[in-house]
Formats: C-alpha cells, structure tokens, sequence
C-alpha cells in the first residue's frame, strides 16, 4: 500500500473523567475514502478536531504528510494541505458564498496581505472560487448572503470551501447532515471523485453514503477504535453489529 | 449607486458645503468647527478599520491620537525655540512642514501600534478593551509627568505649521487640508475594506477558526489592521494639535479614547462614512448642548444607549440598511 498521507498513532484526550479518545489509531492513504463511524459521543469530532490542530492529544502522535505535526496549530497543518469541513458550519454568515469561497482561494493562494485590488477582482481567486461552487451545486446563490442560506446549503458551502484549498487531504465532519435525499448523492458523486485528488477521512453517520463511498470503515465507540476494515468486514462483525448497527437491522 | 453611496456622498458634499457656507456668512468659527468633525471623523476612520471590520474594540485609541499630537508639538516647538531635539548622534531639528510633521506623526503612532498590539491582540473581549485602556492610560500619566514638554500644562503652538502654497491660518485652507486628507483616508479605509486582506479580517472577526483553517492567522491580520488603524489616527491627531495649536496630556486620556469609540458607534460600526456621520452629530451636540450645559455629556450618553438599543446600525446603518451584498 501507499505511504499513508495522514497518520493517527495511539492518540488519547481526555476531558476531566470523560475519554474521549483512547489510544486511537488510524491512517489514510492516497487515492481512499476513510469512512469513521461511531454512535453520537462516540469522540469523532473530537478526534478531527486533534487532526485538524485545534484540540492537543494528551498523548500519542499525528503525522501528516510526512511530518510530525502534533505540535502545530491550525494553520500551520491547513498550510502543509489538510482541508477541513466542520459538523456546525464555521462559515462567515455575514458575508456572501462567494466571498467565503474567495476566502478559500486567498487562503490557497498563500498570499493575503494584499490591499488594494478588490478580492471580488482578483480574476484567479474568482475563478478557484468560482470552480468550487460550481462543482458543488452554489453558483447560482453564489451573490446570497451566507446567513439566507438553508442549512443543507450551508454544509454544501463547507465543502466547497474546502475544495478551493485543494488540499492534500480531506478531514470532512459530517458533510452531508441536513442535505435530504438529492443533495446527499449529488454529494456522495462528488466524494467519489473527489478521492482520486486527495484522500478523504470522512465522519458520516448517513449509511447509505458511508457503504457506498467507502475503502475502509473505522469504527469508533466511547473513544475506542473497535475495528477497522471493508465495508464487508465490517458489516459482517459482531462486536459492530452489537455496538453500532446492531439497530439497523 | 446603492442607498448607501448616496448617504456617503450626501455626508462627503454635505461637509464640504458647510465650511464653504459659513465663509460666505463670515462665520470662521463655523469653519473651525468643520474642521473638528474632519480631524475627528479622520481619528474615527482609523478606529473603525480595528474595531468596524477587526471586531477589536480598543479603548486605547487616545495613545496614538495623542502621539500624533505630540509628535506636532515637539517637532514645532523645537522649531519655534530654534533648538535641535537631538545634537548626538546627529543633528534633528525641528519642523514646521506639515508634510514631514505628518510622517512622523504616522510613523510614531504605527510603531506604538505595533508594541501595543503585538501584546494586547494576544488577549480577546473584555481583556482586549482592559488592555488597550491600560497601554492608553501608561501614555497619559507619562505625558503628564514628563517636564520636558509641558507636563500637565501642554505645549503651546505660536504659529500653525505650514503647508506648500497655502496659507493655514485661513480657516478654510486649514479646512481644506483636513477634508481633503480625510477623503484620501476614506479612500484607502475603503480598498482595504474591499481588499483580500480586508475579506480575510471582516471573516476572522465573524469565525477566527474558519479563517484559520484555510491557512491564514487570525492575530497577524489584527496586528496589520491595529498598525494601520493607528497610524489614521496618528495623523488625526497630529492635525488637531494643529488645529488648537495646543497638544496635552488630555490627548491621552481615555475619554478621548471613549469619544473615538462612541463617534464610531453613533455613525455606524463598519460603515465607510459612519465616523463622518458620528463625528458631525458629535461636534454639533457638543457645540448646541455644550453651551446649554456642562453636562452635555449625559445627553450624548442618553444617545447612545438609544443607538445601542434601537439602532444597531448607528447613523449610517440606519438611513442606508443591510449592507450591499456585493461589498
Ligand atoms: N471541549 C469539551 N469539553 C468537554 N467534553 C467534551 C468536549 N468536546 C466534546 N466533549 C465530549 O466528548 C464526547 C465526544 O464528543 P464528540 O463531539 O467528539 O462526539 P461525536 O462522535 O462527534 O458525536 P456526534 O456524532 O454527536 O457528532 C462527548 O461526550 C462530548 O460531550
Ligand atoms: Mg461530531
């Protein structure tokens, strides 16, 4: 197999009494979807948020792209190339999609301390930005503010952000709570395409998608990896039945 | 043009008229007060880029009016006494040119702004307001207590300071110089807001983390924006010392501080023109009330709490509306 992209190794944080992640380890490798898979509290959007830099492990180590890079922050780890979806949309309502697309492509762009020329005239941040939304479905609410959106568009939204990035990586929290029958397989098109330009770990709760998109499943309770494996594998394991879609069927 | 344009065009027309109706009704003392709003409205402009688009609310903003102050104060009265401020290593003399009076006002107040930020933009909210008002209050007691320039008394002016051409003693070319560079400021005040740079610190006022997770750090777009925001209003207050030919420790205080902030609210947080607005409904409060009462301030207070409570948007916000989409 592949030099993984991304490494999680024997990652565990705890809140107070609470484990939220215990000895947790995971990869993803160039071309897969990672499919993470967990009851709610499980500790999934804790372990992205250790990921993506935002919370510190208490202990164990995340490499990405070769590197170490326990130690650094957010932007630091978005800049080596990790894009980021978050569960609750972190979107600037005030501004228009457009702008927080155009956000994305500046941010790519690694350059912006610039002051003059209008962001909405830069013609290579428009058209990064303006080939994200296509791709997802926005242009045409491309001039609406952000707060007018519907909830489903603004998970839409998060993902284009992120392609605008075009990371090395895809951490994505969820992206397609909220967006009814449609939206999800335009969505699960796009993921499917999408992993041949970089690898996605992916936290859905949404089984169809995850069984249809999915290399590998991780699943995840009270902070513990129980097993990982194809979708066959498991499906077909009994501590995940018991534990998680043991309802389901 | 949007509702908004038009009100900025109204305030921007509407200023210039003014001053030029009171030269015709020989009212110099019209002019002067003009003259007020634009320095003020300058002062505001600065402010409103930290806290309008930063979302940083300084109530520190007294230190740099009033460093731009002293910076005038001292360059001219070394030129009025015809000593050098530094023999060793070199010769520095003194100036009365505007022009150099205003980079070095600019030049201070950016550097102070770089110090004060570089420790304080650590720090968020309340803790951000404290500070700001801390580094704002060191200035104030250490111009009071420093002899060299006047210590609590303030320096003294004799003559304006001179620009190329013009005759500044004549109100309305003092006027004229404060209008125009006003407008100039507006106009930077609004590439910046338009600017990738300006995108980048409206959204990290809104989500830091969503800023951040595109690769960019929120505290160096603060810092940027509080160095820029300082060094306006620097130059605002290099032009009101100019203005009273008379700089003091009360240049410092935090209820200039408070003033910046409360114009600012009152024309409209954000709002390109809304320290113009803020600084008109100001000055004329002052003048009408003033004379009325010395406790006008509890008028200009009592305006506030209904601007706060009713009218989000200050002046601007609530003639013109949401804010055009399209930036
Ligand atoms: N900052 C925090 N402080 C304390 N407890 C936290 C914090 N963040 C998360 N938790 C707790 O950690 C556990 C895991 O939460 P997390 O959000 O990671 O779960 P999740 O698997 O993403 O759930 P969901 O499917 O509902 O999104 C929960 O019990 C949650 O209450
Ligand atoms: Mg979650």
């Amino acid at each position: 197999m592949a030099e993984p992209v991304l490494q999680v190794q024997g990652v565990s944080k705890s809140f107070g009494a609470l484990a939220a992640s215990q000895d947790v380890s995971l990869d993803l490798v160039p071309g897969e979807i990672h499919a993470l898979i967990g009851p709610n509290g499980a500790g999934k959007s804790t372990l992205i948020q250790q990921i993506a830099g935002a919370l510190r492990p208490d202990a164990g180590r995340i490499r990405f792209m070769g590197r170490d890079v326990t130690q650094l922050g957010i932007v630091q780890r978005a800049r080596l190339g990790l894009g980021r979806t978050f569960q609750i949309s972190a979107l600037a309502m005030e501004h228009t999609v457009l702008q927080n697309a155009l956000l994305g492509a500046l941010g790519a762009s690694g350059r912006p301390y610039r002051f003059l020329r209008p962001a909405l005239r830069d013609p290579d941040l428009r058209r990064r930005a303006e080939a994200a939304l296509e791709r997802v479905g926005l242009s045409e609410q491309m001039w609406m503010r952000t707060s007018d959106l519907s909830h489903g568009q603004r998970r839409t939204l998060e993902v284009a952000v992120a392609l605008t990035l075009a990371p090395r990586a895809f951490v994505m929290d969820e992206p397609m709570a909220g967006l009814g029958t449609s939206g999800s397989k335009r969505l699960t098109g796009l993921l499917d395409e999408l992993r041949h330009e970089a690898p996605i770990l992916l936290v859905e709760h949404d089984m169809d998608a995850v069984f249809a998109l999915a290399d590998r499943i991780s699943v995840l309770v009270y902070g513990r990896i129980i097993a990982t494996g194809t979708v066959e594998e498991i499906r077909a394991d009994p501590e995940v039945r018991r534990a998680y879609l043991g309802e389901e069927d | 043009m949007s509702r908004e344009g038009l009100i900025n065009l109204a305030l921007g027309l509407g200023l210039l008229a003014f001053p030029l109706w009171a030269e015709w009704a020989e009212e110099p003392f019209m002019i002067t007060l003009s003259t007020r709003v634009a320095i003020l409205a300058l002062a505001g402009v600065g402010l409103n880029l930290s806290l309008g688009l930063g979302g940083l609310v300084s109530l520190g903003h007294a230190a740099f009016f009033g460093i731009g102050g002293y910076a005038m104060g001292i360059l001219a009265s070394h030129a009025q006494s015809y000593t050098p401020i530094f023999e060793w290593p070199l010769v520095i003399e003194g100036t009365k040119a505007m022009p150099v009076i205003w980079l070095v006002a600019i030049a201070a107040a950016g550097l102070l702004a770089l110090a004060i930020g570089a420790l304080s933009l650590r720090t968020s909210g309340v803790y951000f307001i404290m500070i700001t008002l801390a580094f704002g209050q060191m200035l104030f007691y250490f111009a009071v207590s420093w002899p060299a320039y006047g210590g609590e008394d303030g320096l003294s002016i004799y003559v304006r300071n001179a620009f190329p051409g013009l005759n500044t003693l004549v109100p309305l070319q003092f006027f004229l110089i404060a209008y125009a560079l006003l407008m100039a400021v507006l106009g930077l005040a609004a590439l910046i807001t338009r600017s990738p740079f300006g995108l980048a610190l409206d959204a990290a006022r809104q989500v830091p983390v969503r800023v951040e997770t595109v690769g960019i750090a929120p505290y160096r777009l603060r810092l940027i924006a509080f160095v820029i925001s300082g060094m306006i209003t620097g130059l605002a207050g290099a032009l009101y010392a100019d203005l009273n030919r008379f700089v003091s420790p009360a240049m410092f205080n935090w209820q200039t501080s408070g003033e910046i902030v409360i114009l600012v609210i009152l024309g409209g947080t954000a709002r390109l023109f809304g320290p113009v607005a803020g600084a008109a409904f100001f000055v004329a409060l002052e003048h009408l009330l003033g004379g009325v009462s010395d406790y006008w301030r509890i008028y200009l207070g009592l305006v506030l709490l209904a601007v706060v409570l009713f009218a989000r948007g200050g002046i601007v916000g609530t003639l013109a509306g949401r804010e055009a989409a399209d930036g």
